[in-house]
C-alpha cells in the first residue's frame, strides 16, 4: 500500500516540476514580447481608435463637439473637390508606379541571380544605392534636375528632343510624371533586394530542369521562377501600395502639391488640414480614416488575388 | 554574346541609379548658376556653398538631433523587437500566435491614421519638441518583430536546450547565445531602422514645432522654401544629410543581404 502510493507521488512531483518549468518558460516568453506588444498597442491601435472618435467630431482647435449627424465629416469628404483630386493623384501614382517598379525589380533580380554574371556586387550596390538617400534629399535633387532651366531640359534641348524648355513642375501631367519617375528611381532597388533574397532561397534545380526541357529564358522566368516568388511579390506589392498611399515627402518637397493641387498626395492634404491654415482635427481624422480604409481594402484585394492558385 | 542584352540592361539601370547621386555630389561644389547651367564637372565653390549653407541654417545642430533620434530609435528598436520576435518563436504557444496576428494587423495601419491623436497625446504630456516624442512611436514595428521571429526559426533549439542544461537563465540564453549568432539579422534590422529614422520627415515635422530641434530632412526642406534657392548649397546640404546612411549601408551591405535572405527562408 505504502509502496504503491509512494511511486505515483514521486512521478507526480517530477511532472509538477516539469509543468512548473514549462509554465515558467511560457511566462518568460510573454515577458519577452510584452514591451513590443504594449508599444504597438499604445502607439498604433490606441491612436487609431482615437482617430475614429475624432472623426465623428467637429470644431476648431481643441474645442470639439459631436458632429450632427455623427458621420458629417465623412459626408463632407464626398463633396470635397480637393480630397477627390488628391485621391485621384494618389491612385494614379499607385496604378502607374507600383506595377512598373515591381516588374523592373523582378527583371533586375533575375539578371543578378545568374550564376555566371560578372561584377555582381557592383551592379547590386549601384542599383540599391538610391535607397540610402532620404526621401526629402532625393526630392530636392529631382527638383533641381527637373527645374525649367535645369539639367533635364538642357539635355533634351541639346539632343533636339524638345524645342523649348518643358515646365516640368508647372504642368499637371509632367509634375505627376516627375513624382512617378522619382518613386521608381528611389524604390526599384529596394524591392530588387527582396526578390534577390527570395531567389537565393529558391530551388535552383527547378530552373535547371526547365532549361533542360528546352524552355527559353523568358518562359523559364515566367512559368518557373515567378510562381515560386509569389509570396514575396505579394509582400512587396502590399508594402509598396501602403507606401504609395501614404506618400508625403515627395509631394511636399518635389512639387509642393502643385500646380493647383494636381500632384498633391492624400497625406499632404491631411497635413494641410491638420496643421496649416485653420486646423480642423475632426475633418482631418475623417480623411485619415479614408486613407486607412483604402489601404485595408487594397491589402485585402491583393491577398485575395495572391492566394488564388492557378 | 547571349548575355549582352542582360549586361546592357544592367548597365543602363546602374547608370540611371547612380547618375542623380553624381549630379548631387558635383553640384555641391558648383555655384548655383553653374548647377542650372548643368555643369557636370567638380567646381571650386564648395567652401562658399558651405558658408552659405551654415549661414542660412544651423547644420551642426540638425545633424546632432538627427543622429540622436536615429541612434536611439535603432538601439531601442533592435532590443525591443528582437526579444519579442525571439519570444514569439522560442516560447511558441497558441495565445502568442494570436497576439502576433493582431500585431501584424498594425502593419496595415497607415501613419496618417494615427498622426493626429499621437500629436494630441504628446502635447498633453508636454512632450512637444522632445526626443522622446520623436522616437517612441518608431521603436516597436511589427515588421521588425516579424523579421526576428522568422530568423529565430532557423536558430537550432538543441543549442537552447544545451544552454538550459548548463544552467543559463532564459535571458542569458537570448543575450549571450542568440544575439551574437544572429549578427546578420541585426545588421539588416539596423540598416532598415536607422535609415527609416534618419530619413523620417512627416512625424518630426509634426511634433518638432520649434525649428531649434529640427532634423536634417526638415532643414533641407526649409532651405528649399526660401525665396531664391541657392542650388549649390542646397545640394551640399543634401549630400551631407546622405553621408551617414550611405556609409552605414556600404559598411553593412553584406550582412544586410544575408540578414534579409536568412529571414525569408
Amino acid at each position: 500500500m505504502s509502496l504503491t502510493l509512494a511511486r505515483p507521488k514521486q512521478t507526480g512531483s517530477g511532472r509538477d516540476r516539469r509543468i512548473r518549468l514549462e509554465q515558467g518558460r511560457n511566462l518568460t516568453g510573454w515577458l519577452f514580447l510584452i514591451p513590443a506588444a504594449l508599444l504597438i498597442g499604445w502607439m498604433s491601435f490606441w491612436p487609431m481608435f482615437q482617430a475614429f472618435v475624432l472623426s465623428l467630431q467637429t470644431g476648431r482647435g481643441t474645442r470639439l463637439n459631436w458632429a450632427q449627424p455623427l458621420w458629417y465629416n465623412y459626408q463632407r469628404l464626398f463633396s470635397d473637390d480637393i480630397f477627390k483630386l488628391t485621391l485621384e493623384n494618389t491612385l494614379i501614382y499607385l496604378v502607374v508606379q507600383v506595377p512598373i517598379m515591381l516588374i523592373l525589380a523582378l527583371i533586375l533580380a533575375n539578371l543578378l541571380n545568374d550564376r555566371n554574371l560578372r561584377f555582381k556586387g557592383l551592379w547590386r550596390t549601384a542599383i540599391f544605392l538610391p535607397c540610402a538617400v532620404s526621401l526629402v534629399s532625393y526630392s530636392l535633387v529631382f527638383r533641381t534636375m527637373f527645374a525649367t532651366d535645369g539639367l533635364i531640359n538642357d539635355m533634351l534641348l541639346g539632343l533636339h528632343l524638345v524645342d523649348s524648355p518643358v515646365n516640368w513642375l508647372g504642368e499637371t501631367a509632367t509634375a505627376r510624371a516627375v513624382i512617378i519617375i522619382g518613386l521608381l528611381w528611389r524604390w526599384t532597388g529596394y524591392n530588387m533586394v527582396f526578390y534577390l533574397a527570395a531567389l537565393q532561397n529558391l530551388d535552383y534545380s527547378t530552373i535547371e530542369a526547365a532549361k533542360i526541357d528546352g524552355a527559353g529564358s523568358f518562359r523559364t522566368f515566367w512559368h518557373v521562377t515567378v510562381p515560386q516568388l509569389k509570396p514575396m511579390i505579394l509582400l512587396t506589392a502590399i508594402m509598396s501600395t501602403n507606401g504609395t498611399i501614404q506618400l508625403f515627402d515627395e509631394s511636399w518637397n518635389l512639387t509642393q502639391g502643385g500646380p493647383a493641387y494636381t500632384s498633391m498626395s492624400m497625406s499632404h492634404y491631411l497635413f494641410e488640414l491638420s496643421f496649416q491654415k485653420n486646423p480642423n482635427f475632426g475633418y482631418a481624422a475623417a480623411l485619415s480614416y479614408a486613407i486607412l480604409i483604402i489601404v485595408a481594402l487594397l491589402a485585402a484585394i491583393q491577398m485575395k488575388v495572391g492566394d488564388k492558385r492557378d | 554574346m547571349r548575355r549582352l542584352p542582360g549586361y546592357a540592361f544592367l548597365t543602363i539601370a546602374a547608370i540611371v541609379s547612380v547618375f542623380p547621386l553624381y549630379y548631387m555630389v558635383v553640384s555641391a561644389t558648383n555655384t548655383s548658376a553653374d548647377v542650372l547651367n548643368s555643369r557636370m564637372l567638380p567646381g571650386n565653390n564648395l567652401w562658399q556653398n558651405w558658408a552659405d549653407l551654415t549661414g542660412a541654417q544651423n547644420v551642426a545642430s540638425a545633424m546632432y538631433y538627427s543622429m540622436v533620434n536615429a541612434v536611439a530609435t535603432t538601439v531601442l528598436s533592435l532590443i525591443v523587437c528582437s526579444i519579442a520576435g525571439y519570444g514569439f518563436e522560442v516560447y511558441h504557444s497558441r495565445g502568442k500566435d494570436r497576439v502576433m496576428s493582431v500585431l501584424l494587423l498594425a502593419m496595415m495601419i497607415p501613419f496618417a491614421a494615427t498622426m493626429i491623436p499621437l500629436f494630441q497625446m504628446f502635447a498633453q504630456f508636454g512632450l512637444v519638441n522632445s526626443t522622446v516624442a520623436v522616437i517612441l512611436p518608431a521603436i516597436a514595428t511589427p515588421f521588425l518583430v516579424l523579421l526576428f521571429r522568422q530568423s529565430a526559426r532557423s536558430f537550432p533549439h538543441e543549442i537552447i536546450d544545451a544552454a538550459r542544461m548548463d544552467g543559463l537563465s532564459e535571458l542569458a540564453i537570448f543575450w549571450r547565445i542568440f544575439l551574437p549568432t544572429m549578427k546578420s539579422t541585426y545588421a539588416a534590422a539596423a540598416v532598415i531602422t536607422f535609415m527609416t529614422a534618419w530619413n523620417n520627415f512627416l512625424w518630426p515635422k509634426v511634433i518638432l514645432v520649434s525649428n531649434t530641434y529640427q532634423t536634417m530632412p526638415m532643414l533641407l526642406s526649409n532651405l528649399r522654401a526660401g525665396y531664391v534657392t541657392n542650388y549649390g548649397s542646397l545640394m551640399l546640404g543634401v549630400l551631407i544629410a546622405s553621408v551617414p546612411t550611405m556609409v552605414l549601408f556600404l559598411v553593412l551591405q553584406r550582412s544586410f543581404a544575408e540578414g534579409i535572405t536568412g529571414a525569408i527562408k
